[in-house]
C-alpha cells in the first residue's frame, strides 16, 4: 500500500447516522492506540453534511435502517470510501456498517438496496426475530493473522441485529460463531473480511473488548511488517475473561444465541 | 377514545363485577407481597389485575383529574415535582412514587388510593399511547427521547412516531393539553401532531439522536443558541411559552421567575419549568381550583429534596455522600454538568455501573457518554460491570481505581479523601443496589 498519510488518520464515518452502539468508541481506541505507541495520528470524526476526508482506516458503526440507507446512498455518491479502498485503506464495518459494506442489504420495507460492494457480502432480511445478546467467535483457518503470525484470539462483543449476511466467493468468513448468532446464514460464521476491508455483527463496540484486532487494523494502516510495540492491556484482559466467563460456553451448543422480537426496525 | 365499556352487549352489571373483582384481587396480592417482603407490592398485584380485567386502568382512572409524565430522562423527578404542586393546590393525588411505570404500576398507584382525585403518572415511553386512551388525561407532559437500553426498547424514531400516532388520536371533548419540550426535536416532531400544545424551552443537550429529521428525512441543524431547524423542509424549532435563562424561568410575557428547588441541576430546573407550564391545565379543570402564579407553583415544588433517593446525601465515615443516578448517555451528559456546577473538579467520584434487564444488557452506551470530562478527578469504577467502565475510563484517559464491590468502593474515595463530600452515580439497578446495602 500507499505510505500512511502523516499524520496516521482515522476516519469514524458519519457518526450521526452510523453510531447507534458506541460505535465511535472504535475509532477512539485505534486513535489512542496508535498515540500510545507515539504515532502521529488524528481522529476525524465525519458527518453526513462533510465530504469523506481522505484517512487511513475508516469506522463504520450500526445504525437504524433509514440512517443505513442514507448513510449507502452518500458514501457511493461522495466516492471517497471506495477510491480510498483501491488505493489501501483500511475499513471496519460493524452491525450496519458492515452490510452496507457489501453488494446489498435490505432497506426499512425489506427490499434490496445497493450496498458499496467492497466486501463481497450480501445481506437478507431475516425473520422478525432479531439476534440479540453476547457474541463469542472464533477465528477461522482464513482469518488474518497477527503481524507476529499467530492467529486471533476469539472475537467477543454484543450483537443486535436482524438480518442475515451470506458471504460470497471474494470475501471469507472472519469467525465461527460460538455463542450467539453472528451473520445467521445457517453456516456458522461471524463477520467476513477481504483485502484490508473486515465487517462484523460484534459491538460493545468492538475494538475495546478485542484489542487485538485493533492493533490488526493499525498494522495493516502503518504498513510495517514487524509487530507493533506492545501495550499492557491489562483491562482488557480482565474484561475478556470476564465476558468469556460470562457467555455460556461452546459445550452447551453452538448457536444458542437470542432471538428476540423488538418492535425496533433497527439492523 | 374506548372505555371500559368495550362491548355493547356486555352487561353493566357484568362489568362492575369483573372491575370490582379485579380490583380487589389486586389489592390483595400487593398487600401480601408487602405483608412477605416480597416487593414493593407495586406490579404483582397490578398484573393479575389487568389480567382478569384489561379495562382496570380507564375504569380506576375514571373521574379523576389525571397528569401524565413521560420521556427518556427526568420523568421520576418530574411526577414528583408535579404531584407535589397538584398536592399543594388542594387535590389528593395518586401517584407512582417507586418508578413502577408500566400499566401494572400505574393500577396498583390507583388501586391504593380509591378516593383521590387526582392522578400523576409516570408513564413509560412504550406504553403512552395506552395509557393517553386509559385515563383521558388533562396534561400530558413530554420531556425528552434518546437513546436507552437499546436491547430492549425501540429506537427513537420509533418511539416518537408512536407518541405522534397516541396525540393524533386524541378526541377532541377529552380537552387533553399537552405540555412539551420544543428544544428536543423528536418530541417536538410527536407534540406537533396534537391539538393543544404549550411548549417550553426544556433544554436537550443530548443531540445525537435528532440529527435526521423526523419529518423529512433532511437534517436537523442546531445554532448556539439551541434553536434548530431542518435544512430541508419546514419542521423548526416550535416558539415557547416559557424557557430558562441561566437558573430563571422566562415566560413569553417577558416576566422572570428564579427557580430555586430542592433537588439540583440544570435539568432539574427544566423539568420544574414544564411542571410550572403544566399546572395551570390541572388546576383549571376543577371547580375551586386555585389561581396560582408561577412563583406559588415553584415554592409548592421547592420541599421536593430527593427523588426515590436521587440527589439525596448520607453521611458516611463522616463525609456526604450524594447519590445520583444516570442510565444513559443523555443522563449521564446532563450529570456531568451537575457535577460541574456543584464542586468544581476535586469531588471524588464513584462511578457504578450494572448491566441487569432493567439497565439493558449491552453495555456499549458506555462509549456515548464523555467520560473525558471527569479527568482530574479521583474516580473510582465499580459495580457489576466495572471492568467495561474500567476500559472506556482507560481510554477517555481518566485515572481511576477499580473496586467491584460497591459499597468498597464508596469507601475507598471516602478513606481517600480530605474533603467533605463525595459523588455517587450509578446506572438504574447500580444505584438502587447502592441504596439498599446503606
Amino acid at each position: 500500500m500507499s505510505a500512511p498519510a502523516t499524520p496516521l488518520t482515522v476516519v469514524v464515518v458519519f457518526p450521526d447516522l452510523l453510531g447507534t452502539y458506541g460505535d465511535g468508541g472504535n475509532g477512539l481506541v485505534l486513535a489512542r492506540r496508535a498515540s500510545w505507541r507515539g504515532i502521529d495520528v488524528e481522529l476525524v470524526e465525519a458527518t453526513s453534511d462533510q465530504p469523506i476526508p481522505v484517512g487511513d482506516i475508516y469506522c463504520l458503526g450500526g445504525g437504524e435502517d433509514g440512517p443505513q440507507v442514507r448513510a449507502s446512498r452518500t458514501l457511493i455518491a461522495d466516492g471517497t470510501l471506495s477510491r480510498a479502498v483501491d488505493n489501501g485503506a483500511v475499513v471496519l464495518g460493524v452491525c450496519a456498517g458492515f452490510q452496507l459494506l457489501g453488494r446489498s442489504f435490505p432497506d426499512a420495507a425489506g427490499g434490496p438496496h445497493d450496498g458499496l460492494g467492497l466486501l463481497d457480502v450480501t445481506t437478507k432480511k431475516g425473520t422478525d426475530l432479531r439476534a440479540v445478546g453476547e457474541l463469542v467467535a472464533e477465528p477461522t483457518a482464513e482469518a488474518p493473522l497477527r503481524a507476529d503470525g499467530t492467529a486471533l484470539p476469539p472475537l467477543l462483543g454484543f450483537e443486535n441485529h436482524g438480518g442475515i449476511t451470506a458471504i460470497g466467493a471474494e470475501a471469507v468468513p472472519l469467525a465461527r460463531v460460538v455463542h450467539g448468532i453472528g451473520n445467521g446464514d445457517g453456516l456458522g460464521w461471524e463477520g467476513a473480511w477481504s483485502n484490508r476491508v473486515v465487517g462484523t455483527y460484534l459491538h460493545g463496540p468492538v475494538l475495546p473488548r478485542n484489542p487485538v484486532l485493533a492493533d490488526l487494523l493499525l498494522g495493516w494502516a502503518t504498513g510495517s511488517d514487524a509487530p507493533l510495540d506492545r501495550l499492557e492491556d491489562i483491562e482488557e484482559q480482565i474484561l475478556r475473561a470476564e465476558r468469556t466467563a460470562a457467555a455460556p460456553s461452546a459445550s452447551r451448543g453452538r448457536n444458542r444465541g437470542l432471538r428476540r422480537r423488538l418492535f425496533s426496525a433497527r439492523r | 377514545m374506548t372505555i371500559s365499556k368495550s362491548s355493547s352487549s356486555s352487561p353493566a352489571a357484568d362489568l362492575t363485577l369483573r372491575a370490582s373483582t379485579a380490583i380487589h384481587t389486586a389489592s390483595a396480592i400487593n398487600g401480601l407481597s408487602r405483608l412477605f417482603g416480597r416487593g414493593s407490592g407495586t406490579v404483582i398485584g397490578g398484573r393479575a389485575g389487568l389480567a382478569m380485567d384489561p379495562h382496570l386502568l380507564a375504569t380506576l382512572a375514571q373521574g379523576r383529574l389525571v397528569g401524565l409524565v413521560s420521556g427518556t430522562n427526568g420523568k421520576t423527578t418530574t411526577t414528583r415535582l408535579l404531584a407535589a404542586a397538584v398536592k399543594a393546590g388542594g387535590l389528593s393525588v395518586a401517584t407512582n412514587t417507586t418508578g413502577s411505570n408500566m400499566p401494572p404500576g400505574h393500577v396498583a398507584a390507583l388501586i391504593g388510593t380509591q378516593s383521590t382525585a387526582a392522578a400523576v403518572l409516570e408513564v413509560d415511553e412504550s406504553y403512552l399511547g395506552q395509557l393517553i386512551e386509559d385515563t383521558r388525561p388533562a396534561v400530558v407532559l413530554l420531556l425528552n427521547l434518546s437513546r436507552d437500553q437499546l436491547d430492549r426498547i425501540a429506537e427513537v424514531r420509533i418511539l416518537a412516531d408512536r407518541w405522534r400516532q397516541a396525540l393524533v388520536a386524541l378526541d377532541e371533548d377529552a380537552l387533553t393539553q399537552v405540555v412539551a419540550n420544543a428544544d428536543d426535536p423528536m418530541v417536538a416532531w410527536a407534540a406537533t401532531a396534537a391539538r393543544n400544545v404549550r411548549w417550553v424551552g426544556a433544554g436537550q443537550v443530548w443531540r445525537e439522536d435528532a440529527v435526521g429529521c423526523p419529518a423529512c428525512g433532511g437534517r436537523i441543524k442546531f445554532e448556539e443558541s439551541g434553536a434548530w431547524a431542518c435544512d430541508t423542509c419546514e419542521f423548526r424549532r416550535p416558539m415557547c411559552r416559557a424557557w430558562l435563562e441561566g437558573t430563571e424561568l422566562v415566560l413569553a410575557d417577558g416576566s422572570r421567575h428564579q427557580v430555586s428547588l430542592g433537588v439540583p441541576g440544570q435539568f432539574n430546573r427544566a423539568n420544574a419549568a414544564m411542571v410550572v407550564t403544566a399546572l395551570p391545565c390541572m388546576d383549571d379543570r376543577w371547580d375551586g381550583g386555585p389561581g396560582r402564579t408561577v412563583d406559588d407553583a415553584l415554592a409548592a415544588m421547592a420541599a421536593v429534596e430527593e427523588v426515590a433517593g436521587r440527589f439525596s446525601t448520607v453521611v458516611r465515615g463522616g463525609v456526604d455522600v450524594r447519590l445520583l443516578l444516570a442510565k444513559n448517555p443523555a443522563g449521564w451528559t446532563a450529570l456531568f454538568d451537575l457535577l460541574d456546577e456543584s464542586g468544581g473538579a476535586a469531588l471524588p467520584t464513584v462511578l457504578s455501573v450494572n448491566a441487569r434487564i432493567a439497565d439493558g444488557l449491552d453495555t456499549s452506551w458506555l462509549w456515548d457518554v464523555p467520560f473525558e470530562r471527569l479527568r482530574g478527578r479521583t474516580v473510582v469504577a465499580t459495580g457489576e460491570r466495572c471492568r467495561d467502565l474500567a476500559v472506556r475510563l482507560r481510554y477517555a484517559e481518566v485515572a481511576h481505581t477499580v473496586v467491584p464491590d460497591p459499597v468498597a468502593a464508596l469507601d475507598v474515595a471516602i478513606q481517600g479523601t480530605t474533603g467533605t463530600q463525595v459523588e455517587f452515580v450509578g446506572n438504574y439497578t447500580a444505584f438502587a443496589v447502592l441504596r439498599g446495602r446503606l
